[in-house]
């Protein structure tokens, strides 16, 4: 990986799997305390204790294409390598949170990349699910919300490019207007 | 300030195009192995390359979509393409640079691009 994002978009493919119908992902920087943090957070199946206790090991998996499950493994190894933090909680049946924290100005951390990228794949591909997304800068904060565009929409999907291309430019304004 | 009402007048304008499209017989599926090891490999800018590709060309029978790690992580990123009433194509290591050929000639013409198989692999 060699974007933070991409780290979001492989996680937040694993709430997909967990059936959500919300995954909420959150992003806050705050250069005054050096920090970094990401967490995203579903309504899916969650996880028991004991798939809890080894997701982080890279190799355990429950697929079985393969024998090795290195996304979370590596999420929580790029926060880390920052002097950052790793967390995920889990209940069966109730959903998963996953929080990161990184140094923002550590030489090893990763950059952040294309987060609207990641946001705007998402809706693309999984439009029948829901997302939330926040955002908080040093300049303001703002909150894109799938529910709200799926309520005016009806119908319509939310992966139609011209929906999808309204979303991106409310998501460029929105951080244009805090990065100013 | 981009607005829900804009959105309102999108919508409206859109419901007339929606009605005549996508009966399922016609639809052409493309999916986008999008694991873990899809992604490092690539996977959303060949995402992004096939939206713009189908947008550019006005392509409204075609599905894009997601699937799995399907256990060939060397070639990713791998995009398989089912045209109805066929089997599936597997495409390996695509590139944004290669959907184009991908699009115009198996999507639109209905030719395979061999050599971006995985039968292809020399």
């Amino acid at each position: 990986m060699q974007e933070l994002s991409l780290n979001v978009l492989d996680v937040a493919e694993n709430s997909i799997r967990a059936g959500a119908t919300l995954v909420t992902i959150t992003l806050t920087e705050d250069p005054a305390r050096d920090l970094l943090a990401i967490s995203i957070e579903d309504n899916g199946c969650g996880m028991t204790a004991e798939q809890l206790r080894q997701v982080t090991d890279p190799f355990y998996t429950t697929r079985t294409t393969r024998k090795v499950g290195l996304g979370v493994p590596l999420f929580k190894m790029a926060a880390e390598m920052t002097g950052g933090e790793f967390s995920i909680d889990s209940q069966p049946g109730r959903g998963t949170r996953i929080c990161a924290s990184f140094g923002l100005g550590h030489v090893d951390r990763m950059p952040l990349g294309d987060m609207t990228g990641t946001v705007l794949s998402l809706i693309q591909l999984c439009p029948q699910v829901d997302f939330c997304y926040r955002v908080a800068r040093a300049g303001g904060s703002y909150e894109i919300d799938t529910r709200e565009y799926r309520q005016v929409l009806g119908e319509i999907p939310l992966s139609e490019p011209q929906v999808l291309a309204f979303i991106r430019s409310q998501i460029e304004e929105e951080e244009q207007r805090i990065t100013c | 300030m981009k607005s829900l009402a804009e959105l309102q007048a999108l919508r409206d304008q859109m419901k007339q195009q929606i009605g005549v499209r996508d009966d399922a017989e016609s639809n052409i599926r493309v999916l986008i192995g999008m694991g873990t090891c899809g992604i490092a490999a690539g996977a959303r800018p060949v995402l992004a390359a096939f939206s713009q590709e189908l947008e550019t060309r006005k392509l409204t029978n075609v599905t894009l979509a997601q699937t799995g790690c399907i256990g060939l992580c060397q070639y990713e990123p791998i995009v398989e393409v089912i045209l109805p009433g066929q089997e599936k194509v597997t495409y390996i290591r695509v590139t944004p640079e290669k959907v184009s050929r991908i699009v115009s000639d198996h999507i639109v013409n209905g030719n395979i691009v061999e050599e971006y198989t995985i039968g292809g692999i020399k």
